[in-house]
Formats: structure tokens, sequence, C-alpha cells
């Protein structure tokens, strides 16, 4: 088939200076399922922002269906036929799902808008393309998996014959996953050319035909997906080998540090997301919550960690109890937390990195004191994070909004690592997070544990969850639906079930989480 | 990071300069000799030391203006109440002047002290009513600005008035309520060298006190300030304090060194060009020192070039609109461009929040 996308020596140096792409060759077929793999700040988004117009190449040439473009504006692409959904999503909240979806392209009928039009247009192209939505509810009621499948068909709406997907898979449950590449296996045979990033390299054996391998900003090749093994592409991602596989010792539990006993919680519209929640956590292990996303665990973080009030039953913490207080007493008490949300909750994006590493301790030396902050200590401190824990960037100055969404995450995991806590609440740990990095935060998180950290891990991936948890609860509708003791022989198949409602634990059984 | 801000400035450089040549083009619809005129706005305030003066004298409230509005800014906090507070910060400023111990130096720190208390005082009742009932500090700050006004001139004008001056003016301050004046010859008061000290005092507040980071840390991102264990509602509350603290002070650094006594019978507008002082200045208490000089030589040029030469007031007035506007529309595009990209980047992520 003809080329759809043809991207000949592309530079791109940001106002800053820093070289994202260094001379990068890349080339998509009309109707494949392309994936672009590489570490954190290798280059993936840039170079995909280049081509929906929304940076302008420093050299290069671009050919889109075999013609020499150039692409100004997001604009121009979409006239060219390309359609992006972004890593982090650009839907409007309090609108309808027809009315995010024609935002700009309005139906109009006189001075207003016709709805109905829009409805009936946003209906046909979801069914023509097999994505179903719900046109007329509001988008910020819906599932992540859902508000992904709008980002898609306001694409295609658009007459997207190249579909551009930044990390997609990075907040989908596995189920939600699958749905997604069927209905990505649906587009390409409709004609749609589809370009995926991905860190999860069996997801990128999985969907796509071909693939290109960025490092450092420059292209390590493109492969035949079916010719090279796993091993081998995070080889030529890092440039050395990963070990896929985490030692795990087992745990030596110490006393009970969290307790959380008959939590409940009902939302502002009547919704019960939490109902009786129970379970006990002790220094020294894991607890692994799993659950198809949107099943209460959002919520129980919260409440745990101070950020949402009006939860019924108890919270203690080290026997005291912490339920209502605010996320400022939660802090002071130890307690630190990876949010699910890193972009909302997680950093200050116009602040430097070194402003947002000391956000839970510039108030306590040595960073600060009663009155003054040190900045000077903050950046040292700061200079050693980058180090560590890897963070691609300039220095300690260097605005987290200039950062690739995966350093981003270590830039919120390098703070809530060394905040010397007692409970570690991590939402997603790794969630945006290369293979390389993926590894060393799991390894980081085995040695806190190992250090006599309690750490509750919710994760929307089965893997983390089995690989790193000691203990596991299911959540299914707001409870807690399964307990295993240990996660021995425990397969992901089994958990799914839990997950999901099929299967259901005994009350006596259920009871046993809180023992410890 | 430095290429940029070299854009930046080459950007406000041309602006300024669009700006004046449009000003130019209201003086040649509108006055018979616009080269003559013009030539006074743009060289009057350097043409004379008197007018120097002048302009630094008009600079002195903007800056302390420009830095109060700086640090409600830097937290997203909309409090337009700098008028007001100046104007209630004047009247205390007048009440300490004339009935305080008047002790040589004390009382000119004391009035200045006062002048503080009463203008944090003002910013915080929006701040509170914020807190409280959740009521735009935006709009109930600017509403604020006509109680302050009516209600300073009620107490000025029944309490503390001078009957024998013949317009309404309070009683002369005594002289140990004065600020020391730098030249023999021209009234350049100390209140420039102040002006200059808050420069640094603000700055050093906002970067190297954990009350800065506070406010800044709640103005990048609210959640995450929330988030981190910062006290947010205190953060509201005392940003806008402190902030009105400082346009307090302005009200009394003026009378103490330019008037000697309560004279303001319009509100002098010194609040709401500090909110344009701040937009300019990029809510950076280092830059308000220039962007208040800035606004200062255009004011004080457009009221030069009204005197020598008889030009209608409103025309002066609408050269100035025309030149600050454009200079502001700019800063401001900018500034809204940046929130809204915030925003959109913060409605990311799929979260399920409102
Ligand atoms: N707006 C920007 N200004 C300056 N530098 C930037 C900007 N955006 C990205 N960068 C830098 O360019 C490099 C490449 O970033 P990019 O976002 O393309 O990475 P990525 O491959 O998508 O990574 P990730 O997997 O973490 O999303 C990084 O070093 C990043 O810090
Ligand atoms: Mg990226």
């Amino acid at each position: 088939m003809a080329l759809a996308v043809e991207m000949q020596n592309i530079v791109k140096v940001y106002p800053n200076g820093v070289v994202a792409n260094k001379g990068v060759d890349f080339r998509v077929e009309g109707g494949e399922i392309h994936a672009l793999v590489g570490e954190n700040g290798a280059g993936k988004t840039t170079l995909m922002k280049i081509l929906f117009g929304m940076e302008q190449p420093t050299a290069g040439r671009i050919r889109i269906f075999e013609k020499d473009v150039r692409i100004h504006s997001p604009h121009d692409a979409i006239a060219l036929g390309i359609g992006m959904v972004h890593q982090h999503f650009m839907l409007v909240p309090s609108l309808t799902v027809a009315e995010n979806v024609i935002l700009g392209i309005e139906p109009r009928r006189g001075l207003g808008i016709d709805r109905e039009a829009a409805v009936r247009m946003v209906e046909e192209t979801s069914k023509k393309f097999g994505l179903p939505v719900p046109a007329n509810e509001k988008v910020m009621d819906l599932p992540v998996g859902i508000k992904q499948r709008v980002e898609i068909i306001k694409a295609l709406i658009r007459g997207a014959k190249i579909l551009i997907l930044d990390e997609p898979t990075a907040v989908l449950t596995p189920q939600e996953t699958e749905e997604l590449f069927e209905a990505l296996k649906n587009l390409t045979k409709k004609g749609v050319t589809i370009i995926f990033i991905s860190h999860k390299l069996k997801e990128v054996k999985a969907i796509s035909q071909r693939l290109t391998i960025l490092r450092d900003g420059k292209s390590m090749g493109t492969f035949v997906t079916d010719e090279i093994s796993e091993e081998e592409i995070s080889k030529r991602m890092v440039g050395r080998e990963v070990e896929l596989v985490i030692e795990r010792s087992q745990a030596k539990p110490g006393k009970v540090v969290l307790q959380v006993e008959n939590l409940g919680y009902v939302r502002d519209d009547g919704v019960r997301v939490l109902n009786d929640v129970s379970f006990s956590l002790r220094s020294g292990e894991i607890l692994g919550v799993a659950g198809v996303e949107g099943n209460g665990q959002r919520e129980l973080v919260e409440i745990l960690t101070g950020l949402r009030d009006g939860a019924t039953g108890s919270v203690k913490l080290n026997g005291e109890e912490i339920l209502g207080l605010d996320a400022y007493g939660i802090r002071r008490r130890s307690v630190s937390h990876i949010p699910e949300d890193r972009v909302e909750f997680g950093v200050a994006l116009k602040a430097s990195i070194w402003e947002n590493l000391v956000s839970d301790r510039y108030w306590r030396q040595p960073f600060g004191n009663a009155v003054r902050i040190f900045p000077k200590t903050m950046r040292n401190f700061t200079k050693r994070a980058i180090e560590e824990f890897g963070i691609k960037a300039d220095g300690p100055d260097t605005p987290v909004m200039m950062l690739s969404g995966g350093n981003m995450q270590k830039v919120v995991v390098a703070r809530e690592f060394s905040s010397q806590a007692k409970l570690l609440i991590a939402d997603q740990p790794t969630r945006g997070i290369d293979v390389g990095s993926t590894e060393f935060v799991r390894k980081k998180l085995i040695e806190a544990r190992d250090e006599g950290l309690a750490i509750l891990l919710v994760s929307a991936d089965l893997q983390e969850i089995l690989q790193l948890s000691d203990r596991i609860v299911v959540m299914y509708k707001g409870e807690i639906v399964g307990y295993f003791p240990q996660n021995v022989g425990l397969t992901e198949e089994e958990l799914g079930y839990y997950m999901l409602g099929v299967k259901r634990h005994e009350p006596s059984r259920l009871k046993e989480s809180m023992l410890s | 990071m430095k290429r940029f801000a070299a854009y930046e400035w080459i950007r406000t450089a041309v602006t300024i300069a669009i700006a004046l040549a449009l000003g130019y083009l209201v003086l040649v619809f509108t006055v018979d000799d616009p080269n003559e005129a013009f030539k006074w706005f743009l060289w009057g305030p350097i043409s004379r030391v008197r007018r120097m003066v002048e302009l630094i004298n008009y600079t002195v409230p903007l800056i302390f203006t420009g830095l109060a509005v700086s640090i409600v800014f830097q937290a997203e906090i909309f409090n337009i109440g700098a008028e007001g507070q100046l104007f209630m910060g004047a009247v205390g400023a007048t009440f300490a002047a004339l009935y305080f111990p008047q002790i040589p130096v004390l009382h000119v720190v004391l009035v200045a002290a006062f002048a503080m208390l009463v203008g944090g005082a003002w910013a915080g009742i929006p701040a509170y009513m914020k807190a409280k009932w959740n009521a735009s500090e935006l709009v109930s700050s600017l509403m604020m600005n006509y109680v302050a006004f009516f209600l300073g001139l009620y107490f000025v004008n029944y309490h503390m008035r001078d009957l024998k001056a013949g317009y309404l003016v309070s009683y002369k301050f005594p002289e140990t309520a004065w600020l020391p004046r730098l030249l023999r010859r021209y009234n350049l008061h100390a209140g420039i060298l102040i002006a200059v000290a808050f420069v640094f005092v603000v700055w050093f507040f906002l970067y190297r006190t954990r009350y800065g980071y506070e406010i800044r840390m709640m103005g990048f991102n609210k959640n995450f300030a929330r988030f981190s264990g910062i006290k947010v509602r205190n953060v509201v509350l005392y940003a806008q304090i402190v902030s009105g603290m400082v346009a307090g002070l302005a009200g009394a650094v003026e009378l103490m060194g330019l008037y000697k006594r309560f004279v303001w019978q319009v509100s002098p507008g010194y609040g709401f060009d500090g909110i344009i002082v701040s937009l300019l200045a990029r809510n950076n208490p280092l830059l308000v020192l220039p962007a208040a000089f800035l606004v200062g030589y255009l004011r004080t040029g457009a009221y030069i070039m009204s005197r020598m030469t008889g030009i209608a007031p409103e025309i002066v007035t609408t050269l100035q609109a025309v030149i600050i506007l454009l200079i502001t529309a700019e800063a401001f595009l900018e500034f809204l461009k940046r929130r809204k990209i915030i925003k959109e980047a913060m409605k990311t992520e799929g979260g399920e929040n409102p």
C-alpha cells in the first residue's frame, strides 16, 4: 500500500534549547497500525505534535499520502486528514458528548446550533466505526474508556484518515484496552491508518503490524512487529538489557499502620460509591487494591488522603482516628500519596521541578523553617533526585510543563518516595512510565517496603498488582469482594472474575483482610 | 528560557512603540499642533528637574499598588480592591497623623503601620466573604472600592476636616508625620526610597518565605497545593491581607510625603493603575519598578502636555487611555492565554472531576 505518512530528517529544537528530535525518519504505510515506542522523553509526543501541526519542526520534510505538505496548525493537519488523541485528554467536562464532538464544526440552524443534527452526526459516525458512545451524556460522568472513544470520534468526524493515539492505554483497564483494540482493528479495515504510542510492549506486540523505536530523539529503526521480540525492543529502546522480572523477597510485616473499618461514602448526587470497606495494612507490606477503574478506588484514595470529606466509618493511622482530617493534617502525620491524576493534583505545571519536589516539605528543616525557605538546599536536593530517578530535564529550574508525560510522573514519584513517610498510598504509580523506569519504581517500592514502609498500591495494571502485592483486595461497585492473603498461584484471570463481579468471597473470608 | 525572555521584552517594546504611534494619531486628529504637543508628552517628564521630581513622586504610589496587586495575582486571586485599600489606608494614616503621639521618627512609623493595618483589614473583607459565602472576590473587591470612597470621605469630612481650609481637606499633619525631603529645592520625598525597598521586601516575601511559596503554588495549581498539604483557605486570606497592607501603605506614604494632609475628593486611581502595572510586570515584583515607572511616565507626560499646550483634558485622557489600554491589552491577552493553556492542561488525563 501507499505511504500515508513520511517524515524525513525531522529536527525539533524547543525554544529552551532542548533538542527533542534529532533527524528522525518515520514512515507509516496506509492502513497499518504502526507503534511508536521509546523511553520517557525520547521525543515520541514531540514527533507526533509536529505531524499534527502543534509544533513546528526546526528542519525536515513531511509528506502525507505522498504529497509534500506544510502543517502550520492542527487546523491544517485536520484538513489533511490527520487526527490526534492526546496523552492528556482535551474534552470539556461540563459539555455533553455530542457537544464536545462537534465543538468548532457545529451544524447550524439559523443563529443557533442544531442540536438534533449534532446528535445525529455523532451517532452516525459512532455506528459507522463501531464505537458506541452516549451522545447526550455529560463527559464528566463517563468512564475513561468512553472518554477516549469520544476523542477518537472527534477526530473521525473531522475526516481523519490518519489517527494518532498518544498512550491511549495508559489509563485503561485490560478489558477496556481489549475493546479499544477491537475498535482500532475495525478502523483499519475502513482504511484508517493508526499511529499508536505505548510503553506496554505486550500491547504493541498484540496490535501493531510494524513499529518504530525512538531513543534520545533518534530513530533506532522500523521493524515488522512479528519479527522482533519484546526483549529486543526494550534493549533497543534503552540501550541495555532490561530485567522484566522483579526479585521479591518475603515480606516481614510489622505492626498495623492503617486500619480502615466500615468505610462508607455517598457522593453528592446520591450514588453510594463506597460501602462497608474494611481492611488493614501493616508496616513492611504492600496491600494491592485491584479493580476496574471507577469502582470506588479513586474515592477511597481521596478519603484516605484527606482530599474528600463526608465519609462514614473509621480510618486509623497508627491507632489515631484520621477520618475528617484534611490533606494538611494527614500529610503532617507522615503519609505520602502518588495521585492517579498527575496533572490535576500531582504537579504545578508552571512551577520548576525544584518547587514541585518540595511542596510537602518546604516548611521543615533542612528545606525551610517557620518563615523562610532555602532554595539552594531545595535545588541541590532536586539535582540529586533528578539523578536518582532518571528524570530527563535540563536541571532543577526547568518548568514541569516542559517535561514529557513520563518525566512528570517521575517528578511526582520522586517527591513521594523521598518524603520519609510511614504510609505510602500509591495510585497507578507507574502510569505512563517507560519500561526501564517502571522496573526502577517497582524495585523502589519493594525496597521501601523492606525498610518498613506500609504501602497501599492501587492499580489497574493486574500484572503490577500481582508482581508487587503481598496481599490483595479486589474492589467491585464500592465494595471489597475478594481477599487474597498471598499472591502465590494467583492468575490475572482469576482476579478478573472478582473484578467483574462474577465471583465473590464469603463475608468470613473478607473479614480476614482486617485481622493481620 | 533566556531567549524566551528576550523575545518577551522585544514584544513589549514593540507594543509600546505602536501605542505611542497611535497616541500620536489621536493628537493629529484633534490638535492644531500635534508635533509640539507630542514633544511635550514624550520629553516633558525629563525636561526639567522639577518635572523629573513630579515623575518620581507620581511613580511612588504606583510601585506600591503594583506590588500589592502582584501579590494577589500570583495567588490567582482577583482582588482588584487596591484602590479602596489605598484610600482607606490614607484615611487611617490621617487619623494616626492627627491623633497619635507626635514623637519624631516613631510617629511616621506608627502612621505607616496603622495605614497598613487598615488597608489589610479592608482587603480582608472580600477575602472573608469569599471564604464564608463563596462570594466572587472580583465583584466584592470592586464594590468595596466605592464603599471605601464614601466611608472614607465621611470620616474625613465629619471628624477630621479642616474647616478653615475652605475646601474638603483634613487638618494639616504635624511635622513629625512628614516624610523627610531628599532635595532641598524640590519636593522629592523619601517615599521613593521606601517604595524601592518594598520592591525587595515583596520579592523576598514571595520568593524566599514559606508564605510566598504557598501563595505561588496555590496560584499555579490550587488542587496541587491542597494535595501537598498547603492550607489553601489560609493562603487565600493572608495573600489578600498582605496585599492590602502594601496598598494601605501607599496611601500613607502619599499623604505624609506629598500633601501632608488628606486631600482627595475623587479616588486617585492609583489602585487601578496598579493592576496595569502588575500586568505589565507579569506579576513579578522586580519588574514592577520599571512597569510603574513607565505608567507613571505616560501619565506625567500627558499632564505636562496638557499644562504646556492647553489641550482639552478630554483629549489627554483619551490619549492616556489609548496608550495604556494597548499596552495592557497585550499583557492582558498574554495573561489570559497562559491561563487558558494551563486550564486546558488541567482538564486532562480523563479525571472524573467537575
Ligand atoms: N514545551 C516544551 N518545551 C521544552 N522542552 C520540551 C517541551 N516539551 C517536551 N520537551 C522536551 O522534549 C523531550 C521529548 O519530549 P516528548 O514529550 O516528546 O517525550 P515522549 O517521548 O513523548 O516521552 P513520554 O513517554 O514521557 O511521554 C523531553 O526531554 C522534554 O523535556
Ligand atoms: Mg509523551
